[in-house]
């Protein structure tokens, strides 16, 4: 075992960054990153071909461009939720979180995928039925529909772009931590990694506008095969390797107990403290709930051929949860494994534990093959997400208040169009902000989602709440949530957004944000709906029907292909 | 094409919806309930109480999703059929 932590040790002063942050490249990898990521190029490429009718290529509608032709199977699904949801970012931030600060900040991400699926059981079934029936591209489009208010439907729209965009440049994030450790970039040369990133991005971009929804589908089963293979591989050895899980906790236990001098408090700990209960459950609770009302998510459950394909992924996706926890539990053999995470400016940067820990431990080849991993699962999600903002922007700011008439064809090209605009903004984001700017936003973006929740879920279920009293709910609780965020002080840099959880109202107890966001804004929307009601506001107007809850794809739909669908009749 | 208010399923019975429900709720409830795993002992393998539970529960999660899965098919089948037009007016 000495020996072993010799040995790494010599490898490490070889392949490892040295004290300025200055890492020679590692080509071996460095090749094998871009053989894999031009292969996927390619597929990329090649997908508007996929399950085409030849008479219909250029894709010429938001069912064809936007879901993928509103056909993909079991298997499909399951390789592109899987590549949906778990995203590179999850990838390299969850063990981050587990390295530098422990269980509450990191391991929740566990229960979190699980709790997720009986929730996706219960909810997306009816928001697949009622979308399928009415020819509803996004969850905006659906609560539209069911309040008959575009000004609902446009809140739920604004919320979902605002909400990914973060999420689409921290994918950025990922691939930099990816090219920040294969060498490329330095302190001197920021533009070096820049260059690099620019090129992922058009190259993206460029297959997204051609292929759609089928692009990140087809590429989600070449990553998710890369990611199986990199974490099968690295759990087996690994932990044997730095001497036994027993060993690798304990190590983890004495980093994270030692006392932090910003805080006089622990880093972390291995077990959640009897404090860090609430918190613990909450993070969990309030990101499943949210990660289904993310535009994204829903993208990928409109685009399933069937009713009953959406609940038979959810029995069948908690696999890739299992490969988070493991993957998480990498940090803390990298705390055993001495890795050591320095940023091309020298400082300390926990993203970079992950990939440094396979370029540490593994031959050259095998690490470009995780790290390709990691760097193609962050293009799938982009692409997806890309696809989703501009599917809502399409049809729930464009057409809604811009172009009443517009055709699906006209519809298509306009969200093409967008797709390339969105990107462009995540990725000046990313070059133009500091990456701790994208994380905030995207915790933000996870507090302020959570806020459709009572308009997209109540409505699968009934038409009781008075879609004012929605709207108002939505506001308070984005108000609250942004507010209380922005009070989290970090101790150690003193910057504000430091945090997700803060105290409950009244309370000691630190819980979730979001949650408490949600409550807010679900209080609000009842009181409110009671006092409208009182009143005898009137509010009925509803383009769907119970029936269309439970229809499956044989039943007729309400609206044919190239009809418009009649969103406002009220 | 039919009238989009023709009813798409027949009433439901309440049993399998219950018990799938069932079902899904623990799946939700049991991996929430952090001070029932919040310890290290009893160890597997070296790995503290707290990490194997969790990781059990996506087996176990996964399971009862699979035995709701079942229960609500049958039933969405049955009141499927129910609805379906009948030639010679068996209903």
């Amino acid at each position: 075992m000495t020996a072993h932590a010799l040995a790494l040790a010599g490898a490490l002063a070889v392949t490892g960054p040295d004290a300025t942050g200055h890492r020679p490249v590692n080509w071996v990898a460095l090749i094998v990153v871009v053989v894999l990521f031009v292969l996927v190029a390619v597929i990329g490429f090649l997908a508007s071909r996929w399950r085409t009718d030849p008479a219909q290529r250029g894709l010429h509608s938001l069912d064809e461009w936007g879901l993928g032709g509103r056909g993909f199977g079991t298997w499909v699904t399951w390789f592109l939720l899987g590549g949906d949801l778990y995203t590179a970012y999850t990838f390299v931030a969850v063990p981050a979180a587990m390295w530098a600060a422990g269980a509450v900040s990191g391991f929740f991400a566990v229960p979190y995928t699980i709790v997720l699926y009986p929730i996706v059981f219960l909810l997306m079934s009816r928001l697949w039925s009622v979308s399928h029936r009415h020819g509803y591209v996004t969850p905006a489009d659906f609560v539209g529909g069911r309040y008959a208010s575009r000004w609902l439907s446009l809140a739920v729209a604004v919320t979902g772009i605002v909400a990914t965009m973060p999420y689409i440049a921290l994918q950025l994030v990922g691939i930099r931590a990816v090219l920040t450790v294969l060498g490329l970039g330095s302190g001197s040369n920021p533009l070096m990694a820049d260059i690099p990133l620019i090129i992922a991005f058009v190259v993206l971009a460029a297959y997204t506008y051609t292929g759609g929804l089928r692009a990140p589908a087809l590429i989600a089963i070449v990553k998710d095969v890369l990611i199986y293979i990199a974490i099968i591989v690295a759990i087996a050895y690994l932990p044997a390797h730095f001497g036994g899980w027993a060993g690798i906790f304990k190590a983890a236990d004495t980093k994270l107990s030692a006392v932090n001098p910003a805080t006089n408090a622990p880093f972390g700990a291995v077990i959640p403290g009897v404090t860090g209960f609430n918190a613990y459950w909450t993070l969990a609770l309030g990101s499943a709930m949210a990660l289904f009302m993310y535009p994204h998510s829903i993208t990928g459950v409109l685009a399933t051929k069937s009713r009953d394909t959406i609940r038979r992924n959810a029995m069948v996706l908690p696999l890739y949860s299992l490969m988070l926890g493991l993957l998480a539990l990498l940090g803390y053999v990298a705390i055993k494994a001495g890795t050591h995470p320095i940023d091309t400016n020298g400082a300390i940067n926990a993203q970079l534990v992950v990939p440094q820990l396979f370029l540490d431990s593994f031959p050259s080849w095998f690490s470009g093959v995780a790290l390709a991993a990691i760097a193609i699962g962050a293009l799938v999600p982009a692409a997806i997400m890309s696809i989703a903002a501009s599917n809502l922007f399409t049809r729930n700011v464009y057409r809604d208040f811009f172009k009443k008439d517009a055709s699906p064809k006209h519809e298509a090209n306009v969200s093409k169009l967008v797709s390339l605009i969105v990107k462009v903004g995540a990725l000046a984001f990313v070059l133009g902000l500091d990456q701790s700017s994208a994380i905030n936003f995207q915790l933000l973006g996870g507090i302020w989602i959570l806020q459709t929740f009572p308009a997209i879920v109540a409505g699968l279920y009934t038409r009781w709440f008075n879609k004012w009293a929605l709207l108002v709910g939505w506001a308070a609780g984005i108000l609250y949530g942004t507010i209380t965020a922005y009070d989290v002080v970090n101790p150690t840099t003193h910057a504000h957004f430091g945090g997700s959880i803060a105290a409950f109202p009244g309370t000691n107890t630190t819980v979730y944000i979001g949650i408490t966001a949600f409550l807010l804004n679900a209080v609000i929307a009842t009181l409110g709906t009671l006092i409208l009601r009182a009143f005898k506001v009137k509010d009925t107007g509803d383009a769907t029907t119970e029936a269309d809850f439970g229809a499956d794809e044989t039943d007729p739909k309400v609206v044919q292909e190239g009809a418009q669908a009649p969103l406002f009749e009220a | 094409m039919s009238a989009p208010d023709m009813p798409t399923r027949g009433p439901a019975r309440v049993a399998p919806y219950l018990i799938a429900g069932v079902c899904v709720a623990i799946a939700i409830v049991m991996p929430l309930l952090v001070p029932l795993y919040a310890k290290a002992e009893p160890a597997l393998w070296g790995i503290p109480f707290f990490y194997w539970y969790q990781l059990l529960w996506v087996f176990i999660a996964s399971g009862l999703l699979a035995i709701a899965f079942v229960l609500v098919r049958k039933e969405d089948r049955r009141r499927r059929a129910a609805v379906k037009p009948q030639k010679g007016g068996a209903r």
